[in-house]
């Protein structure tokens, strides 16, 4: 019996996936982009699904809304063309694709047992206010030392970008 | 039919909703553009659209028409899939917007299901308008790549790296107001503006306790005209400047989309402003028995302006248009009368002011772009980061020292 519930995450995690495949497997850099804003604002899908209303929300916002807005100004601007396709090697064909499939039925085996005690029953949604109140309570401390990590990456990142002559 | 309704809540309440609402969306942006035309003509001591149709109201049918039976050419060695995709990302995501917005109080029901009066009522409204806005740069942006031309690359790299500047400056001048409310809902939003200063002044956000967002709406409304690509801030798309900017190699059909997209992104921000900062359906007037009469404004107003149609149009140069104008005159008419019956007044109070406000806004905008010259480029980013933003950080601070000292 399929819950709408249920049915939400199926084509959720469809997307996911499918979306994920497609970054690999796309010769254009700018449809990997493209894939991978699908895979974004599917995961963001999947946290509304698990009640977590301003993280999803966030996640367009920072993720699907302005790093990949970068990562496709950089493909624009390299202009990256399409790659050519080759033949895949023996060694990848036999070996490598079939271990490779047997190896994600093993961890979702895995995985499937580990988390069989959890429940199906959807989640409360969690408040902006709850969230901000622990954050900016318990976590304060993390929180300001990853605007920090922000920072020093951002100062990295100009520096790095620099001209060597314009010392 | 009630129990239909309630086993059966989205097909009987949401969906119609959704149509109507939708509907109106597309009309009055058809109408957008013609008051456009007409008002930019004014200010420029011209006419504007006057022959196709009385008053040249057909002239979205005609444009509408015009551009379904245009060639629709695809440049060579364009890339397919980006091509097809950017206009039809563009106006999805500006027309999805209207779905979280507050057209009046909540406590409306429609055959026994309570529902908010809009589509839905979400605790992230405002967040999820801002995550549509931040998303809207791919159109832009694969529109200027895919051309596979020089002018459209140029022009769609400008605009889309003027949108995302100027994107964060607009959603920090709106942190004032979320540090005032407490809360990101926007019928929370509107209806914490309920109540009037000393009995007759209302307690919009831009005059609100403890501290006016006088500030904070002009960034928003500043960062909001060039996040939507509009004049004084459209050198991107500037037919002096880059041919078309990021929607030249467009035709037929993908451009109206465009088009119609910087329209509805126009309407969504006007909403925004709308609700934020002056109240949204609120009315200006206190809700006292002494002004029980500003409730017969809605149905005053629509009278008069179908006598006043009436009255012009029968005396009007065309045949077509001497029957048409006071057919709609008489339309204006019925339903001014009809907002004056007891059953329809209450209801109609609210969404009646918001849209006011909401067209005041439009006419703003259309203002701006009629009279004001248009920014350089690098003008333009340098008032984007080195302005706006940090005047917006200062209203956050400003705000937050102000609702610190006011509390006891």
């Amino acid at each position: 019996m399929i819950t709408p519930q249920m049915a939400v995450f199926l084509v959720l995690a469809a997307a996911t996936v499918a979306g994920a495949v497609s970054l690999i497997l796309q010769r254009h850099p700018i449809h990997s982009a493209l894939s991978l804003i699908v895979v974004m604002v599917a995961l963001a899908g999947l946290y509304l699904l698990q009640g977590a209303e301003f993280v999803a929300a966030v996640q367009v916002i920072v993720y699907a809304g302005a790093i990949m807005v970068v990562f496709i100004f950089v493909i624009m601007l390299l202009n990256a063309g399409e790659e050519e396709r080759t033949n895949i090697s023996r060694l990848a064909r036999f070996v490598g694709v079939p271990l490779g499939i047997v190896f994600l039925f093993e961890v979702a085996y895995w995985i499937g047992r580990a988390t069989a005690h959890l429940g199906t029953t959807p989640p409360e949604m969690v408040s902006t206010r709850e969230l901000s109140s622990l954050l900016f309570r318990e976590y304060v401390f993390p929180f300001e030392l990853t605007s920090f990590l922000i920072l020093i990456a951002l100062l990295g990142a100009l520096v790095l970008a620099r001209r060597e002559d314009s010392d | 039919m009630n129990e239909f309704a309630s086993q059966h809540p989205l097909l009987v309440v949401v969906l119609p909703k959704v149509v109507i609402l939708l509907f109106v969306l597309l009309t009055a942006l058809a109408y957008l553009t013609w008051f456009e035309r007409k008002v930019v003509a004014h200010i420029q001591s011209r006419w504007g659209p006057y022959r196709v149709g009385p008053h040249g109201l057909l002239q979205p049918l005609a444009d509408g028409v015009k551009f379904l039976f245009k060639e629709d050419i695809t440049p060579a060695g364009a890339d397919k899939f980006a091509y097809f995709l950017a206009p039809f990302l563009a106006m999805s995501l500006a027309i999805t917007s209207i779905a979280v917005i507050p057209f009046g109080p909540t406590g409306l029901t429609i055959f026994g299901q309570a529902t908010p009066t809009g589509i839905s009522d979400l605790n992230i409204g405002l967040l999820i308008l801002f995550a549509i806005t931040s998303m809207g740069v791919y159109g832009v942006a694969l529109a200027g790549w895919s051309s596979n031309s020089k002018y459209p690359l140029l022009g769609g790299l400008r605009s889309s790296a003027q949108m995302i500047s100027y994107e964060l400056a607009m959603t920090m001048s709106v942190v004032g107001v979320i540090l005032m409310t407490g809360t990101l809902n926007l019928s929370e939003i509107v209806t914490s503006q309920q109540g009037f200063h000393w009995g007759f002044v209302p307690r919009w956000n831009l005059i609100g306790s403890p501290m006016p967002q006088l500030l904070g709406f002009c960034l928003f409304f500043t960062a909001a005209v060039a996040e939507t690509n509009r004049a004084p801030f459209d050198l991107a798309e500037a037919e002096s400047e880059l041919v078309a900017g990021f929607h030249t190699e467009y035709s037929s059909f993908k451009f109206a989309m465009f088009f119609m997209a910087e329209y509805a992104s126009m309407i969504t921000v006007s909403f925004l402003a709308t609700i934020l900062f002056f109240g949204g359906w609120l009315s200006p007037f206190p809700q006292t028995p002494l002004f029980a009469w500003t409730h017969y404004i809605p149905a005053a107003a629509f009278a008069l302006a179908g006598i006043a149609l009436i009255a012009h149009g029968v005396r009007y140069i065309t045949i077509f248009g001497r029957i048409v104008l006071p057919v709609l005159g008489l339309a204006l008419f019925g339903l001014g009368v009809l907002f004056g019956l007891p059953a329809v007044i209450a209801f109609v109070q609210g969404p009646f002011w918001f849209l006011l406000k909401v067209a005041i806004f439009l006419f703003i905008y259309v203002w701006v772009r009629g009279t004001l010259p248009r920014f350089r480029y690098d003008q333009l980013m340098n008032f984007g980061w080195k302005l706006l933003l940090p005047l917006s950080i200062l209203n956050v601070v400003i705000t937050s020292l102000a609702i610190a000292m006011a509390q006891p």
